[in-house]
């Protein structure tokens, strides 16, 4: 049996697909939620230094490394369709751009939630703090050229275009740490050394990534669903998708 | 090469024939650059702490009033169409728009610069080096700024939406740009600084060239 992969960068083949991830990813995402939240507030003791209010981090930590995972992904999806002219791909980065503005937000708002308690102050202008904001307006710039554009073929190699100017942008945030050093402290979990923290605490981080993934997904998947429906309504399989439904 | 001055030459015969639109980016970079001091008060320590940045700021807004101009007279004229699909490359004639735009706008900032710098107060070395620093970052505000004013070509609300593109973009020249003025204030050496904002041309040098055609091929598509 030829099992064709790229026969589902057509949108009317991939578009049942995606209805039918959508749930697994949305029950998925729902499971690994409550058990992540059930960890963080139940399980996780009670850091030493920060108290209670050290717990935002399980929200915190897995948004802000989505906000800059979902920028590569989404660059990643927008440079795969200039190359390409797919034109799902320019569909997914339209569809993933929100969900990774929203983690971007959630991200800033629940550092400046942990840093009123922590650091005695809303915000400061901290080297992450500030990339992280940058990145925010990052989104905000490829989501408002790609509505400025009215033809959406042209919106979707634009906002491509920008895309990958702006990816050049995620390392330099991630460096960043290194390279200012600021009030901020140094990345939480890192892979070669041991972790500075308690191991209850790690997986009702990584629990809680695990979800936001998930959640990323399934949401993404219905935006694209939904963009599928309004550039492709004119279509002969719409329509009689529509006239069966 | 021979597109590169031709079209180099015909951009500054443009400029020089139209001396309101240079000359109105530079005093709108001097009068931004004098509002501060009214707005923050005359105290001459304060002033020197934000000189460079209020510098840097005024040279990125003048910058960005003068991008939109890049291409959308050529653009509504039909020259643009040619320059597509002249023999020469589009990236040299997009490099001499470039260059021209720099020459143009950035240099006169960056001469200009100094003078700022004195009504702030800053010592003479400061000022050498805000020179030094406009002079390398600059070039980077027209490399980067080409390819956002190629993406807004032709696109409602060009102008607002033009900021929001390449103003994030321009954050690195910012920081390092104000950052070595500020370096050299407190008595450590700037030369780091000016090694990152000249590593940052070199990579826009790259970038900005090929997203700008990239962006004009799908404009004109």
């Amino acid at each position: 049996m030829n099992f064709d992969l790229f026969r589902f960068a057509a949108p009317q083949a991939f578009f049942p697909v995606a209805g039918k991830l959508i749930p697994w990813f949305s029950v998925i995402a729902g499971v690994l939620a409550l058990a992540g939240l059930y960890v963080a507030f139940f399980v996780a003791p009670t850091d030493a230094t920060q108290g209670e209010a050290y717990r935002i981090i399980f929200i915190h930590v897995p948004a802000a490394w989505m906000s800059m995972f979902l920028y590569l992904v989404m660059a990643g999806w927008a440079g795969f369709g200039l190359a390409f002219h797919t034109r799902l791909s320019g569909m997914m980065a339209s569809a993933i751009a929100p969900t990774g503005a929203m983690f971007t937000f959630v991200a800033l708002w629940t550092g400046a939630l942990w840093g009123k308690p922590t650091w005695g102050t809303y915000w400061v202008w901290d080297a992450r703090l500030t990339s992280e904001l940058i990145l925010l307006f990052l989104y905000l710039g490829f989501i408002a050229l790609k509505s400025a554009i009215a033809d959406p073929v042209r919106a979707d190699r634009a906002g491509a275009i920008l895309a990958l100017v702006g990816a050049v942008n995620v390392p330099i945030i991630y460096f960043s740490v290194q390279w200012w050093n600021t009030l901020h402290q140094g990345a939480s979990v890192s892979l070669t050394r041991a972790p500075s923290m308690a191991a209850t605490m790690l997986i009702g981080m990584l629990l809680m990534a695990l979800a936001a993934w998930m959640y990323s997904i399934a949401a993404s998947l219905a935006r694209l669903r939904a963009i599928i429906r309004e550039r492709e309504r004119d279509t002969e399989w719409l329509r009689m998708q529509r006239a069966a439904a | 090469m021979t597109g590169f001055l031709a079209v180099l030459r015909r951009e500054l015969q443009v400029a020089l024939r139209r001396k309101g639109d240079v000359l109105n980016v530079l005093v709108f970079f001097v009068v931004v650059a004098s509002l501060f001091p009214l707005g923050v008060g005359p105290e001459p320590n304060q002033l020197r702490a934000m000189a460079a940045g209020v510098v840097w700021i005024a040279a990125l807004l003048a910058a960005l009033l003068s991008l939109p101009r890049l291409f959308a007279a050529d653009h509504v004229d039909g020259t643009l169409e040619q320059m597509l699909v002249a023999p020469q490359p589009l990236a040299s004639i997009v490099l001499a728009k470039i260059a021209a735009h720099w020459l143009t706008t950035g240099l006169p900032l960056a001469i200009a610069a100094p003078l700022i710098g004195l009504q702030y107060d800053l010592p003479a070395d400061a000022l050498a080096i805000l020179l030094a620093s406009l002079l390398i970052g600059t070039p980077v505000l027209s490399l980067l700024g080409a390819a956002g004013a190629a993406l807004t070509l032709g696109v409602r609300g060009g102008g607002a939406l033009l900021g929001l593109l390449v103003l994030p973009l321009f954050v690195p020249v910012l920081v390092f740009g104000a950052g070595a003025v500020t370096a050299s204030l407190i008595g450590i050496n700037p030369s780091a600084h000016l090694s990152l904002l000249g590593a940052f041309l070199a990579v826009s040098s790259i970038v900005g060239p090929w997203a700008a055609c990239a962006a004009l091929r799908v404009a004109l598509d």
